[in-house]
This record gives structure tokens, sequence and C-alpha cells, in this order.
């Protein structure tokens, strides 16, 4: 067994630097990677390139970089849940690249699989794909998009071990898989870190391979955005 | 004529037995109240659930279980979790047959403007540009007409795309219309709507063949 555990998640962000590309997993506010996202505001580390399906709402998830004015470019699919958001991309300071969720999702994957790009049949025939190589395959149109290139990858998962094996939970799953080795480090924190051999190896959903950092995280919030409910008739 | 819920009844007819359907952000949402109980249907989330089920009652609310609009959700028997890449394998591969969502502009050609209003502020496209680049069924849910009483049923969108000739059904508070060969064919009539209301709200080229008949909703 290869341990891939470090103590704390100051051990966990070793290296990371100003200018970075940093892949965050999460969809909305669900599967966030919240203690690198803490120690990132910590570190105050700057102009960095964040790529996450979300920027997170004023006060929570990635709108803690933002309130700092530590990112200087996102790549998202969907953004707006903040007003400070709003505010810098309206006056500039915040660069954004919108991308189609699912090209976002396999930009994450093909940097993962080892693919330099891949075609896409989303956003042909709009702004997406303006500048973009585009070819017909079978009568039908596709976009060419590159994989993503990136320095740190941050994932949250529910359990995990020294090994780096990694389970999810519910909808937290999301991009937090794709994400895993897509970067050139990928440090997963877990909600429980377990000892080697009490993952089921077949139910496992991450092999340790694509980690090279892993922790026990702490303090999760898991905070909800909306909250539905329905009546108890 | 219809409300957002005759809108979204109306829509639920078009549900088939054994389906697995992808439901976009409002009106689209409340077609799975309307779905007949008496076949199987299973909704997917983008964000990663196959098998979605209601909102959960109070106090069973799960951070780890929400939907695409990040609304709590629940997970049926037999219900499925998965990556956000596998998400869109399902929805790029065809394996979801059909999607449901809103739109600000539809043409006859069958494009789609849903995302972006130049010099408002820009959200982004989430996950539509992969749904209706991908699906080969997707209906739309949408007033006929703005706020002004201009028509969102065009020849041509004004606004940024979403897809290009993917739309295949538009269901309106006035009408279902179907697209195809560069133009809105008028299946139905919404309640108490005539033809000429129809025509009047629609900008983009209208077919009539024969007696249209009313909606059963």
């Amino acid at each position: 067994m290869i341990n891939k555990t470090v103590n704390n998640v100051q051990e966990a962000l070793e290296g990371v630097q100003n200018a970075m590309t940093l892949m965050l997993g999460g969809f909305g506010l669900s599967g966030i990677p919240e203690n690198a996202i803490s120690e990132l505001v910590k570190l105050k580390v700057t102009d960095l390139t964040c790529i996450s399906n979300n920027a997170g709402v004023d006060d929570f998830g990635l709108g803690l970089l933002l309130q700092q004015k530590q990112i200087k470019k996102m790549i998202s699919s969907y953004v707006g849940e903040n007003d400070e958001f709003e505010r810098q991309m309206l006056s500039g300071e915040l660069e954004v690249e919108l991308t189609p969720q699912g090209t976002l999702a396999e930009k994450c994957r093909a940097a993962q699989a080892g693919f330099p790009a891949f075609y896409t049949p989303a956003g042909y025939g709009t702004e997406v794909a303006e500048g973009k190589e585009t070819r017909e395959f079978d009568g039908k149109m596709y976009v060419l998009e590159p994989a993503f290139k990136a320095d740190f990858a941050f994932v949250k998962a529910w359990k995990g071990d020294a090994a780096g094996n990694l389970v999810f939970k519910g909808t937290a799953r999301n991009f937090n898989p794709n994400m895993c080795g897509a970067a050139t480090i990928t440090v997963a924190e877990v909600e429980e870190l377990v000892p080697v051999g009490a993952l089921d190896p077949n139910n496992i959903h991450i092999p340790g391979v694509f980690i090279q950092r892993i922790f026990q995280g702490e303090n999760y919030e898991k905070r909800i955005e909306q909250r539905t409910i329905r009546k108890r008739s | 004529m219809l409300d957002k819920n005759g809108i979204a009844k109306r829509i639920a007819q078009e549900v088939q037995n054994g389906f697995y359907v992808n439901l976009g952000i409002g009106i689209p949402t409340l077609v799975a109240n309307y779905v007949r109980e008496d076949i199987e249907v299973e909704f997917q989330s983008e964000n990663g659930v196959l098998g979605m089920g209601p909102f959960p009652f109070e106090g069973e609310e799960d951070a780890d279980l929400i939907n695409a609009g990040k609304q709590t959700i629940t997970a049926l028997p037999g219900a499925s979790f998965f990556d956000s890449s596998m998400s869109f394998s399902m929805i790029r591969g065809k394996h979801i047959h059909l999607t449901i969502l809103g739109a600000m502009e539809v043409a006859e050609n069958g494009d789609i403007a849903n995302w972006k209003i130049p010099g408002k502020m820009v959200k982004g496209m989430g996950g539509a540009m992969d749904l209706v680049a991908s699906a080969d069924n997707i209906i739309v849910a949408m007033m006929h007409t703005n706020k002004r009483g201009e028509s969102k049923i065009l020849k041509k969108c004004s606004l940024p795309l979403t897809g290009v000739g993917c739309v295949t059904k538009v269901v309106t508070n006035l009408a279902v219309l179907e697209v195809r060969n560069n133009a809105f064919h008028l299946l139905e009539r919404a309640p108490g709507v005539s033809l000429e209301d129809i025509q009047k709200a629609t900008e983009g080229t209208l077919v009539v063949n024969g007696e249209i008949p009313e909606m059963c909703i």
C-alpha cells in the first residue's frame, strides 16, 4: 500500500502558489472541498484560475475567495449566485469563461484519462464554438474541446483510506471523481478517513492511483443552497 | 389559455412508459407532478441522479442530495448516483429519451435561445447546451409571448443561441406546435384560445392543416 495520507490541510496544500490553475469539485455547494477552500483563503494566494462548475455564494464556497479578490479567472458552467461575483465580473476585475456543463466535466475527465481533446456536439452553432475547430461525423457537427490543464485538483469525498481510495455520497459526487488525477497534484479531503482494508474494493468509486494527498477533513458545514420540502399529508 | 401548471400538465402527456426524462428548471420541473401514475418513468437530474423523487419531508433534507436547481430532493427505490461525466454520457449518448426545458425564444428552424440576454448579467448555460445538442426529442415549455406581448415563437432567434435546429415540439400557454421543415405546425389550441389568437402571437411561419382541436387536459 502506498500511503497518501498527509496530517492536515496545511500539508495538503503545500506548493500552492499565486497564478496557479486549480480544479475544485462540487455542484452548487454540494460536495465542495470546504477545508481546501478555507485554507486557500488563509494562504491569500492570488491571481488564481479556478475550474469549478459554480462559484459559490457570497459567504461560502468559492465566494470566500472572491471576497478577497484571489480569483483572476473562473471557468464554470453556471455562476452568479452571489453579488460579489457579479460586481467583479461586470467591472472587468474577474474574467469568466462559461463552458457547457457536460463539456466542463469531460474536459476534466479527458485530462484524467490522457486525451488531449475530444469532439462534442454541445455548443455547435453558438458563441461557445467561436474560434474552435469543428468537424462533421455521420452528418452531425461537433466542436473540438481541449482537455484542461491544472496544477492542483481539490476534491471532497465521503470516505477514503490512506491508499487514496475514495467513496462519494449522493449527488455530492458530481465533478469530484472527474477531477481526480486531472491535475498535477490531486488533493482529496474526506469526511471519514477509514483504516486501509475497511473499504470494499468492489465499491470504490475512485482508485487511489489518481490521488497524491488525502486528509481527514474537519468541521464540515455542508450548507444547503435551496432548502425545498414537501408537507406531510 | 394555460397557466404554468397547465403547460406542465399538457407536456406530461408526452411522457411515455419506459422513458428516462431530463427536466429543466421552471415549468419543466412541474411536469413530474402530472405524469400518469400507471406508467414507469425515471427522472434524471444532470448533477448526478437517476430516479429522482419528490422534495423531502421537513427534517429529512440532505445536503448531499440535490437536483440541478440545487434544491433538496429524494431518491426513489432503484435510483442511482453517478459523476458529472457519466451524467452527460447519458445525455450525449442519447440514453435519455426526452428533454423538457424552458426557452426565451424558439425559431421555426428549431433553434433555441435560453441562456443569455446581451447587456444583462449572464449566469451561464449550465447543462442546457449539452442537452439540446444531444437529445432527439426536445420539448420546450414557454409562454408564447413576452411581457410586452411580443412573440417568442420566431422566424429567427434574436438572442444568442443555446443550440441549433434541435427543438421538436413547443408547448405554450396558447398552443402545441411541432417544429419541422422550417415551420411551426399547429397541433392543438389551448382551451378558449382561437386560431386567430395563435396566429397573432406567432411571428414564425405557422402551418395550419385542417381543423385544429382544443387540448385535452
